[in-house]
């Protein structure tokens, strides 16, 4: 396997430019001819669906949630940073190419960050002119706020549903297409594998998952824009339905995985509350601007948060970095959380909390001015927990809810099998080791709208692709493979249920591969999960059958692939004798305790070739050059 | 606590359903109403009994695929909640609820307690969006919006497309869905060029896949998880009579109407 | 799995009474229509309590006045008959729209008014079919007389029967009123957030009013408030 990145060459500035240039075009009486796969129907994917139907090509779009509009792109809150400099507060294209990159603590492509913050400003104006509501002064322009303490104000936000509504307006597009025949939607449909004839990706294998029908699907290219593999973890802030199937099912087929290690713990979760506990829900960073973080100093002090005097209590972040105090990254708060729980100093039944307090904002803003900043996040939390945060602290833990690894993609976001691109979460990303907050819902957007329609045309016209059906020997040995593994799934019938095999990999994932990792539990992890994988094909109950729908069939065949992915996350991590970004590695950290990089040997992608089942992975290196943003220690002193 | 449910059982779309009846034990106040129905699960698949279908994916109240009937009332009793949201505090020990699914001729039940709502995809299909061809956007301040404006098209964008609406009203109309992606997109100037065309065939279409009629009572708005206000279908009204009774031609012949 | 689109008619008249908005619209209009004349009726009727001759005098002058009275018949009978011809079709579209109900259903979010609509307007209408030949053919009155309105009424209403079940159906129709005022401005498109709070109190007030009017009437009756002079009670 060769890692061709396909970056131009020249200055940065121009190189995207210079790029689409080069690229050849399909004549658009031509696009028509040819069939396109877009799995995924969030950011990326809807984007892309509604882009490529609009240029003429024949779009089919899967989506495993009954409607494209539900694809979890619709849960982020916070919202969109683009480098419009509408604020006059010194943002330019280069400032924000600058930070995400320092912010991906150098692990990122630069020429692809650099064409991510040029396309932000693109992205801007094309979701105004589909009605996003994005919030406005009272002048009638555009509001921004800083986010994720950015020094610049260039997130762009509606309400706190800014991820709902930008999803709402690449759906519409997306609908438009369907209604003009452009594309072909189909909903509850899962993609289970990836075929690939002449070493080229020519389409699909799904099921449907209403009457659980295996249907191929061929096409001239396929993008999979299926989100991250948060859920690996079990607990996280992805949804239920959220899954590494078609990735990683791909992978299996030939693309490379890139850095999977790199998972992102946002610190300002709601608790876990107990064994029945499904997913976790991620309240906004923004109330950190005004809440204050602390722990008692004694260890086990069980009293309620009130009966603590103030002297009795630790202000962890304000007293380990002075400046930024409760504004630290999302990496150093949750790690700095998860430390003082570790010391038996978290709060709240299980342990594993600290407080968010607002009482001293209260008594120096008012109550009223707090009800206006976090009003709807207080009722969320007290919905939740029940317990009236005006009044008592939140309480609050980490929890996994971004993943920056994914698929393997050059300039074009083709990965290494050719016909096969990824968009958005699914792919490794622009992101480096550590996503900056606002970024994630920026990317997809790009990918979809402003990169795909160009890369795709340029692969098609310059690729001759032979005539392919679904009768191909290679569409029937792959068919009647993913039937057996439905089948395989349905036949074990043993005694513990798919859910109680998720909980018990997610915390395994969590304990040894989550905010903290280090040689010795990677390794062990690595073997628990490997046993425990050997149980779940030997143990799992999988109740009723394969012809209808079968909720419980569907989390098999995903937590299946789970637990190869566990796997090799925790082997990424192991191989990554560093710590960077939202990878820790505890044995590479400075007497302070903070991230130590290894750029001398680790500034590179590490991307990952599946051997089969029984054989280790290989790992490729692609190695990573940074021109223009130079190396430097983050410090939040 | 314990509690005893009835919930509606159907095999799949075609075969009958009918109330059964479960024992919840145990049941924790912190638990949300859909992991006290994950437990119930798994305590049928140990039974060797089939689990109950639900849909459900984001579980913070933001995807809209949850949703059924708790004793009655659409994603239950508490105001202006998702049942992912929901939480067993709002219950107390010994009560009985009955669980059924959205009941619509629209919304035909798939299996158990979910049912299919693609209706409403082919309802913001036939309008429902503002046509903008990728790359042709001109800069996102050339057009001021006074503020007034993007909120109120905020508060109408709020929609999740649960279904509840449809589900509460003893017409089974879906004027809340469609009078809230009316009136967001006629709000802005954005969506002024295409506002006629969209009342009309947004309007037709909710027609063609049977909902009811709007009579104005008022349960929908009771029931939005997001609280969409009825004014929204009186926006949708105002639309659609003056687009219907000008009738310039926003829609062809053979597009619909 | 393209969307199927609404198949409409090719007449644009047709086309424009398709619509479920405009046929409740129409429900509006004519709701609107028929609520004019309640209100000119009411008035017209509150007149007893200034004695035979005024009333007289006013059934006297309606009378003589033909291209009045009848412009004003036709008008309220297309009114009542689109009325309720619209009505029975929305009724037909909801009962298709949920072929399967519920076993448990709560409607207690909407009012009572809003609710039984469909229910109170067929009562209405058998009152006012009853109402018409009681007091405007005499039909079924016991002692009619074609000029004396007075005498028509107060016979009328000293029958209990009569009488109470005039008070039950006035109520039904100011029920009936109480949503439809506020409900027509919605049907045709006018919701205000400060506005729409006042119209809902004022149709609140309106009905309360036309009860206590049109009430007042077989009260005053039964109770000898309003009697004929000749008659020694």
């Amino acid at each position: 396997m060769k890692l061709d990145s396909r970056v131009p060459s020249g200055p940065i500035e121009q190189a995207w430019e210079k790029a689409r240039f080069d690229m050849k075009l399909v004549n658009p009486a031509n696009k028509r001819k040819f069939n396109v796969i877009v799995v995924g129907s969030g950011l990326g994917g809807g984007a892309a669906a509604a882009s490529l139907g609009e240029l003429g090509y024949n779009v089919k779009c899967f989506c495993f949630q009954d409607s494209p509009r539900r694809a979890h792109s619709i849960a982020a809150q916070g919202g969109i940073n683009a480098a419009k400099n509408y604020q006059n507060d010194g943002d330019s294209i280069y400032r924000l190419f600058y930070d995400t990159v320092k912010g991906g603590d150098f692990r990122a492509r630069e020429y692809n960050v650099y064409r991510l913050a040029q396309n932000s400003v693109s992205i801007i104006d094309q979701c105004v002119a589909q009605g996003v509501p994005f919030a406005r002064e009272y002048g009638g322009l555009l509001a921004n706020r800083s986010f994720g303490g950015a020094q610049v104000s260039r997130t762009f936000y509606a309400r706190g549903q800014t991820g709902q509504q930008l999803l709402l307006g690449a759906y519409q597009a997306l609908e438009a297409q369907i209604d003009a025949g452009r594309v072909t939607m189909y909903p509850r449909t899962e993609m289970l594998d990836l075929v690939v004839i002449d070493g080229k990706a020519r389409g699909i294998i799904t099921r449907n998952l209403v009457t659980g029908k295996i249907e191929s699907h061929v096409a001239d290219a396929v993008i999979l824009a299926t989100g991250g593999y948060g859920n690996v973890f079990y607990l996280s802030t992805n949804a239920k339905g959220s899954n590494c199937t078609a990735i990683w099912r791909a992978h299996k087929r030939g693309a490379a995985f890139a850095n999977p290690c790199f998972t992102q713990i946002h610190p300002t979760c709601i608790p876990v509350s107990g064994d029945y506990q499904s997913k976790l829900t991620l309240m906004s960073e923004s109330l950190r601007n005004d809440g204050r973080i602390w722990v008692p100093k004694e260890k086990g002090d069980k009293r309620t948060p009130s009966q603590i005097p103030e002297g009795e209590r630790d202000y962890y972040l304000e007293r380990r970095y002075p400046s930024f105090g409760n504004l630290v990254p999302r990496d150093v708060a949750s790690r700095a959380a998860k430390a003082v729980c570790d010391e038996g100093r978290g709060v709240g039944e299980t342990g594993l909390g600290v407080y968010l307090d607002f009482a001293e904002s209260i008594r120096r803003l008012g109550r009223s001015t707090i009800e206006e900043r976090y009003g709807n996040l207080f009722e969320m939390y007290e919905r939740i927990t029940g317990e009236n945060p005006y009044e008592t602290p939140m309480r609050i833990y980490p929890a996994i809810h971004y993943t920056m690894g994914g698929l393997w993609v050059d300039y074009q976001l083709m990965s290494t099998i050719p016909g096969l691109f990824v968009l958005g979460e699914a792919n490794f990303s622009d992101h480096g080791a550590n996503r900056l907050g606002a970024s994630a819902l920026m990317q997809g957007l790009s990918d979809g709208y402003f990169v795909i329609p160009y890369t795709l045309g340029n692969y098609l016209a310059s690729n001759k692709l032979s005539k392919v059906d679904t009768g191909a020997p290679e569409f029937q040995a792959v068919a009647a493979e993913v039937e057996q593994g439905v089948q395989k799934l349905l036949s074990i019938k043993g005694k513990r249920t798919v859910a109680s095999f998720h909980r018990e990999l997610g915390k395994i994932i969590w304990d040894y591969c989550g905010m903290a990792r280090n040689a010795e539990g990677l390794k062990h992890a690595i073997g628990r999960v490997r046993e425990l994988r050997h149980e779940f094909w030997t143990n799992v109950n999988v109740p009723g059958s394969g012809d209808d729908l079968n909720q419980q069939l569907e989390g098999a065949g995903r937590v299946a692939d789970f637990f190869e992915l566990g796997e090799l996350m925790c082997l990424d991590a192991l191989e990554r004798n560093e710590s960077c970004g939202g990878h820790f590695r505890e044995e590479y950290q400075t007497d302070e305790g903070e991230a130590l990089r290894d750029d001398e040997n680790f500034q590179y992608v590490a991307a990952w070739e599946y051997k089969g089942p029984d054989t280790p992975p290989e790992l490729h290196k692609e190695p990573l050059e940074f021109e223009y943003v130079h190396p430097a220690q983050r410090s939040y002193k | 606590m314990n509690l005893t449910l009835h919930v509606w059982r159907q095999a799949k779309a075609s075969a009958p359903g009918r109330m059964e009846r479960y024992e919840a034990k145990d049941v924790s106040p912190d638990m949300s109403f859909l992991e006290m129905l994950d437990v119930v699960n798994e305590k049928l698949i140990a039974d060797g009994k089939t689990p109950i279908t639900f849909e459900h994916d984001c579980r913070e109240g933001i995807c809209g695929s949850c949703g059924f009937m708790i004793n009655g009332v659409a994603h239950g009793p508490k105001s202006g909640t998702t049942v992912c949201q929901l939480h067993m505090r709002s219950f107390k020990d010994g009560d009985e609820l009955y669980l059924e699914p959205w009941r619509a001729k629209a919304f035909p039940v798939l299996k158990d307690l979910m049912v299919d709502r693609n209706a409403f995809d082919r309802i913001i299909a036939a309008g429902g969006y503002i046509t903008a061809r990728t790359g042709s956007a001109p800069d996102g301040n050339a057009i001021p919006v006074p503020k007034a404006s993007s909120d109120q098209a905020m508060d109408a964008a709020a929609c999740i497309g649960c279904g509840a609406c449809v589900a509460a009203c003893p017409n089974a109309s879906a004027a809340l869905f469609s009078g809230a992606k009316i009136s967001h997109l006629g709000l802005l100037p954005q969506g002024q060029a295409e506002r006629e065309r969209r009342a009309l065939r947004m309007v037709a279409q909710v027609k063609a896949e049977q909902f009811g009629n709007c009579t104005n009572i008022g349960e929908c708005e009771a029931v939005c998880p997001k609280h969409i206000p009825l004014a929204v279908i009186a926006r949708m009204n105002r639309d659609y009579l003056k687009a219907s009774w000008k009738d310039r031609g926003a829609v062809k012949q053979d597009e619909s109407a | 799995m393209s969307p199927a689109t609404a198949a409409g008619s090719q007449n644009r008249a047709l086309r424009f009474f398709e619509a479920t908005i405009v046929k409740k619209a129409i429900v509006a209009v004519t709701g609107a229509v028929m609520f004019g004349f309640v209100t000119g009726h009411l008035l017209g009727n509150l007149q007893v309590f200034l004695g035979p001759e005024r009333i007289n005098a006013y059934s006297a002058f309606l009378k003589s006045n033909a291209e009045l009275l009848w412009g004003a018949r036709i008008t309220l009978l297309i009114a009542l008959f689109a009325h309720i011809a619209m009505t029975i079709q929305l009724w037909q579209i909801k009962n298709a729209a949920r072929p399967v109900g519920y076993v448990k259903k709560n409607n207690s979010h909407s009012s009572l008014a809003a609710r039984t609509m469909y229910y109170s307007g067929p009562v209405i209408l058998a009152f006012v079919i009853f109402h018409l030949l009681h007091l405007t053919l005499g039909t079924v009155h016991p002692h009619y007389s074609e000029t004396d309105v007075y005498a028509n009424l107060v016979y009328g209403f000293l029958q209990w029967p009569v009488a109470v079940s005039y008070i039950v159906a006035v109520g039904l129709l100011c029920l009936h009123l109480r949503h439809g005022i506020s409900s027509m401005f919605q049907t045709l498109g006018f919701n205000h957030p400060r506005h729409t709070p006042r119209i809902q109190a004022a149709a609140s007030v309106i009905s309360a009013l036309f009860f206590a009017g049109y009430a007042s009437i077989p009260l005053a009756v039964m109770t000898g408030v309003v009697r004929l002079s000749s008659m020694s009670l």
